[in-house]
């Protein structure tokens, strides 16, 4: 069957898919598993073969940890390959033998063998668990070989244990194994096994000897063997599958289904789980895991709590996505998200709830199985498994039942007395609406079961006191009976609507808090436009809503620093370490994780796509919160924000930083094109004069001549000046203006500069005044001639040819004052201040011929003389520049 | 080397061939015999081998310190050395004044006042004995009989003034330091005290000027020292 074009290309998912892992796999280091259905089946003497004949090969393997058991064949194997030694951790009295993580990260060999993927470290290792060990390795870049059995497995887990009867503690999730590059199936017979047992060639340790003898029944092992043959052959099914779509050879697909499974902190939510993870296998289909937060049960989700965090996280481990929801209704709360994301199938567990209980309430199965429309339901049951052990964070039941009964006692007693005071002006019943008021009051304020309790109390109290006969609790008219009954259930009903409708508003309560909080922060997030404001606000606002202590950690030249942090809160060395490991792999450590569990505080990396800016240390008020998915969920979201806000600030930096280097760019190209026009235009008129007298056959008189010598002399001076003033700007950008300070003679330096310019001052009107008795005045004779030559030089320039000059200089207790003035156009006003920038120069109508950095290099000298300088038009026209020097050390 | 004795002979010394080409020509217009080395060391051998009357000296030498050149030379001869320096180098032709050059030129220069200075030269190594009466413009100092004249008009000058401008004058066209005046008039502990210089300058300019501020006799060599014109 032919199908169109368009089917023939891949979807976008397969290949986004394939170019992940080829990214992955470029990146990480790849995983080898030599997966085997029991112990003794022969894995680790298979990767031992492998190893050797890679290392024939070339390859740099290394043994980081391989547990031989003292087998003489697999000892044998090992001669020749670098075994790393192991850590010793010491744990009560024994000393444990565990893989060294840094000492191979160190090493960084190109392959490591490390036997035993299940296997739980020892505390005071940095993972829990010996697969984060390897993850932490393939991240590095190692590839690894690791053996395993199949009973490992997370999600094969409960079937198992239904096969063999013994429980699997320790498990492996199932993300390991579907990301791992080979899965090699090291198979034997059963009976070549048993065989094998018998012989005394298969290792078991010996408090475990009881439990082998009934694990390595016949039974047993071939419905293992099964499992992991199955298993190993999903896996080709799947290669296979992705092999045919990224070629997009057409091939039989299931329908895509998505399945939806309900985690409600019941013991049985880990068997669902896991059987959702295998339907969802089966069917090829996406799975989500839901968590249904109800207002009303609040008290006893507090026991669950744990329950529900471990059910979630192994869910996630399993592959599936998770969301927790706030809801009233469970059955309509779970519809609705099935709905939204295109659910096919809901897997539920079979009620185990009696009868009796199911007539006051429909059990939400049947409530889901009414809503579904068109999503099938899966109903499964549960084979009830050994006693399940108490749950995490359950509490004992409050002891505040003695405190109910006595505030139930209270209130009826008080109602009762009032009840007797009005008896007189009443009818029995309108007494029983105080008694009501009593049973509202108790739900108001005291909950549920105190208002139920009233509401009992209060119709014993009624019928005693106040109903024929009184003093007893007999009825004479029947019709009170009603009243009770009535009473009874108003009360009843009261009761637990009042409790509803408070324990909802308080939940709302908290919520609206939270929301509050979480606005208030990326509102102040927002705002902040540096480093420090960010880690301000986020002190503040983190520890008030989440009643804790933080740290916010950077990464400081390879060290973990404290950029802000709660008052009071001082972190030890080793929790430094927590943090560093938190950074490196981009992943929450700490008190409430699974690596490096013992810290004292949770420490969250604060990362965005792009990169890692530090870390959160959270110190939670209430140890139980640690765990909890509702604190968990809220840091989480605080550090989303925060790690968004820290980006925003790094890039505004860095955008700062490259519109900085533009300008000075853009500034140092003008200057670059000024400079090569002011260098390049003397030597026009230098060049041509050379070669026009070079030129033999140009017929040029005496007097053309002379001019043309003349005209290039000029030419040469003035290029000579510009090298020196471009010489000068250079040595006051460098700050190497060394002054050399001496006394000096006012009328000398005037004479000097004058001297300079002796050539241009022909025919020119020029005035000196000095005052009288002008002392010496401290100042670098060298620099300062300099800046008297510039002002003189634009006072010749910008002034017509008869134009006086003057030249005036006197002192005053403070400064010595020199002025030079021209009767020229002047400077506009608004140009005053900016003609002593660099290179600016006065749109001169008959073309400027200066270079624009004469009176930046004045400025520079004068105010290295801790002077000042500064131009003003005269009145009656032309400009007026004056410099003012201190006095500072003048000798008379 | 030049087959012409009685012509005066220049060893001009600078690494730059172009520089060397222009004085070159500028000076061998027939009245010098101009010989040429690129370095410290050449120029010690040829001042040795050559025997000029003029050394012009590169400040910039690539192989020693120009200084060194002419702390070397001056162990066994008094040849007048003329340093060429650039602009902004003050501190480097102090020093070369002070180790024993005797006077200095700012490049770029102009070929009239590299003469001007040359000849100079030449006229002090000629001279044996100092004139009696020295005569520079309407300037007239009467070493014999202490006597000074402007344009026919005594000059009262007290006796300081009267050995600063001697000492200027018997100098006339060489530049002289701040330190080599100090040292000379007023002795080795006022080396120091510059503005005692600058003083007597000024009351002397004052006397001696009819412009003060457009000094004609008396230059200031900024940065240096003083100059006081030669004749022509």
């Amino acid at each position: 069957m032919s199908q169109p074009q368009e089917d023939m290309r891949p979807s976008p998912e397969a290949m986004l898919k394939t170019a992940h892992a080829e990214e992955r796999a470029t990146q990480q280091g790849k995983l080898k598993i030599f997966l085997g259905y029991a112990a003794g089946v022969g894995k680790t003497y298979t990767m031992l073969e492998a190893a050797r004949q890679l290392k024939a090969e070339g390859c740099e393997v290394v043994a980081a940890y391989v547990e031989s058991h003292g087998r003489v064949e697999t000892d044998g194997l090992l001669t020749g390959i670098e075994v790393l030694p192991k850590a010793r951790h010491e744990h009560q009295g024994v000393t444990l033998a565990e893989l060294d993580l840094d000492a191979v990260l160190a090493r960084k060999p190109a392959l490591a063998l490390v036997d035993e993927l299940a296997h739980t470290n020892a505390p005071g290792c940095r993972h829990e668990k010996r697969w984060q060990d390897i993850e932490e390795m393939l991240a590095a870049g190692i590839d690894v070989y690791t053996t395993v059995n199949v009973q490992h497995f997370e999600s094969l887990n409960d079937v198992v244990q239904q096969i063999t009867g013994i429980p699997v503690r320790e498990t492996v999730p199932d993300s390991l194994l579907d990301q791992a590059a080979e899965i090699m199936l090291v198979d034997i017979p059963p009976e070549a096994l048993l065989q094998r047992l018998r012989q005394g060639k298969v290792y078991i340790p010996e408090q475990a000897n009881w439990a082998a003898q009934k694990f390595f029944r016949p039974g047993n092992l071939i419905a293992l063997r099964e499992l992991a043959l199955r298993r190993t052959a999903a896996r080709v099914d799947d290669e296979m599958r992705t092999y045919m779509e990224t070629r997009s050879i057409a091939g039989p697909w299931p329908a895509t289904e998505r399945l939806l499974v309900c985690a409600s902190g019941s013991p049985f939510s880990e068997q669902l789980i896991r059987t959702t993870r295998r339907l969802a296998d089966e069917l090829k289909a996406q799975w989500f895991t839901v968590y249904i937060e109800t207002p009303g049960l609040a008290k006893e989700q507090q026991e669950n709590r744990g329950r529900v965090w471990r059910d979630l996280r192994l869910a996630e481990s399993l592959g599936s996505e998770v969301a927790t929801i706030t809801a009233s209704s469970v059955a309509e709360a779970l519809i609705e998200y099935a709905v939204r994301h295109n659910v096919t199938r809901i897997v539920v567990g079979k009620p185990a709830k009696s009868r009796w209980r199911e007539l006051l309430r429909p059990p939400i199965v049947d409530q889901i199985i009414r809503l579904s429309g068109s999503i099938h339901v899966h109903v499964v049951s549960f084979k009830q498994g050994p006693a399940q052990p108490k749950p995490l964070g359950a509490r004992p039941a409050p002891v505040g039942s003695w405190f109910e009964y006595l505030i139930s006692l209270t209130l009826v007693a008080a109602a009762s007395g009032f009840s007797f005071l009005v008896r007189p002006y009443l009818s029995p019943t309108n007494m029983v609406m105080v008694y009501l008021l009593a049973v509202v009051l108790a739900a108001v304020r005291f909950g549920r079961k105190p208002a139920m309790l009233t509401a009992g109390l209060g119709v014993l109290a009624f019928d005693f006191f106040f109903i024929m006969p009184r003093w007893s609790f007999t009825v004479a008219d029947t019709e009170y009976l009603f009243t009770f009954l009535g009473l009874f259930v108003v009360g009843v009903v009261i009761s637990s609507l009042v409790a509803q409708a408070k324990e909802r508003a308080e939940a709302l309560r908290e919520r609206e808090l939270q929301t509050e909080s979480l606005y208030y922060l990326s509102r102040d997030l927002a705002a902040a436009i540096d480093m420090e404001s960010i880690l301000a606000a986020v002190v503040k606002q983190v520890s008030e809503t989440m009643q804790a202590e933080l740290a916010v950690l950077v990464m400081e030249e390879e060290q973990m620093r404290i950029a802000a942090s709660s008052k009071g809160l001082a972190l030890e060395e080793k929790e430094l370490a927590v943090a560093d490991w938190a950074l490196r792999n981009r992943r929450p450590a700490g008190n409430g994780t699974e690596t490096l569990g013992s810290a004292a505080l949770l420490y969250l990396p604060l990362h965005t796509a792009s990169a890692v800016f530090g870390v959160l240390g959270v110190k939670l008020s209430r140890p139980a919160d640690y765990r909890s998915p509702h604190s968990r969920r809220l840091l989480d979201a605080f550090v989303a924000q925060i790690s968004l806000a820290m980006e925003r600030v790094r890039l505004a930096e860095q955008a700062e930083q490259a519109q900085v280097l533009q300008a000075r760019e853009s500034l140092e190209r003008a200057l670059l094109n000024s400079i090569s026009h002011d260098l390049r235009t003397p030597l026009v008129t230098i060049i041509g004069a050379l070669s026009s007298l070079q030129d033999k056959n140009l017929p040029l008189t005496e007097a053309n001549k002379q001019a043309l010598l003349d005209g290039a002399w000029e030419e040469a001076e003035r290029l000579n000046r510009f090298v020196g003033n471009l010489l000068d700007m250079t040595r006051l950008e460098a700050g190497e203006l060394g002054l050399n300070q001496e006394p000096c003679d006012v009328q000398d330096l005037i004479g000097c500069a004058l001297n300079a310019l002796d050539h241009r001052l022909e025919g020119r009107d020029v005035s000196v005044q000095l005052a009288d008795g002008l002392p010496l005045v401290s100042m670098d004779m060298v620099l300062m001639t300099q800046v008297v030559i510039n002002l003189l030089d634009n006072a010749l320039k910008y002034s017509s040819a008869d134009g006086p000059i003057e030249i005036r200089a006197q002192t005053d207790a403070q400064a010595l004052t020199l002025e030079i003035m021209d009767r020229g156009p002047g400077i506009p006003e608004q140009d005053l201040k900016r003609v002593f920038e660099k290179f600016y120069r006065l749109p001169v109508p008959e073309g400027a011929s200066g270079t624009g950095l004469g009176l930046s290099i004045c400025k520079g000298i004068v105010e290295a003389h801790q002077g000042t300088i500064r131009a003003e038009n005269r009145s009656g026209g032309g400009l007026r520049m004056t410099c003012r020097l201190p006095l500072a050390m003048s000798v008379q | 080397m030049s087959k012409e004795t009685n012509l005066p002979r220049i060893l001009i010394v600078d690494d730059e061939p172009a520089i060397q080409r222009f004085l070159a020509t500028a000076l061998a217009g027939g009245e010098f015999a101009v010989f040429q080395a690129e370095n410290g060391h050449a120029a010690l051998a040829a001042a040795v081998t050559v025997k000029p009357d003029v050394v012009l000296l590169d400040l910039g030498l690539p192989d020693m310190d120009g200084v060194e050149v002419i702390g070397r030379i001056r162990q066994w001869s008094q040849t007048p050395i003329i340093v060429l320096s650039v602009r902004d180098r003050e501190a480097d032709k102090v020093r070369a004044l002070d180790a024993g050059a005797d006077d200095y030129l700012t490049k770029p220069f102009g070929v009239g006042e590299l003469l001007a200075r040359i000849r100079v030269m030449l006229r002090r190594s000629l001279q044996q004995a100092p004139e009696p009466v020295i005569r520079i413009d309407e300037l007239e100092l009467d070493l014999a009989r202490r006597l000074v004249t402007l344009a026919g008009q005594p000059l009262a000058l007290t006796p300081t003034e009267y050995e600063l401008l001697r000492l200027l004058a018997t100098n006339a066209g060489k530049v002289l330091t701040h330190r080599q005046i100090l040292k000379q008039i007023w002795g080795g502990g006022y080396v120091e005290q510059p503005h005692v210089l600058r003083v007597n300058i000024s009351n002397l300019r004052h006397k001696l000027e009819k412009d003060a501020s457009r000094p004609r006799y008396i230059l200031t060599e900024s940065g240096v020292g003083y100059r006081f014109r030669g004749e022509g």
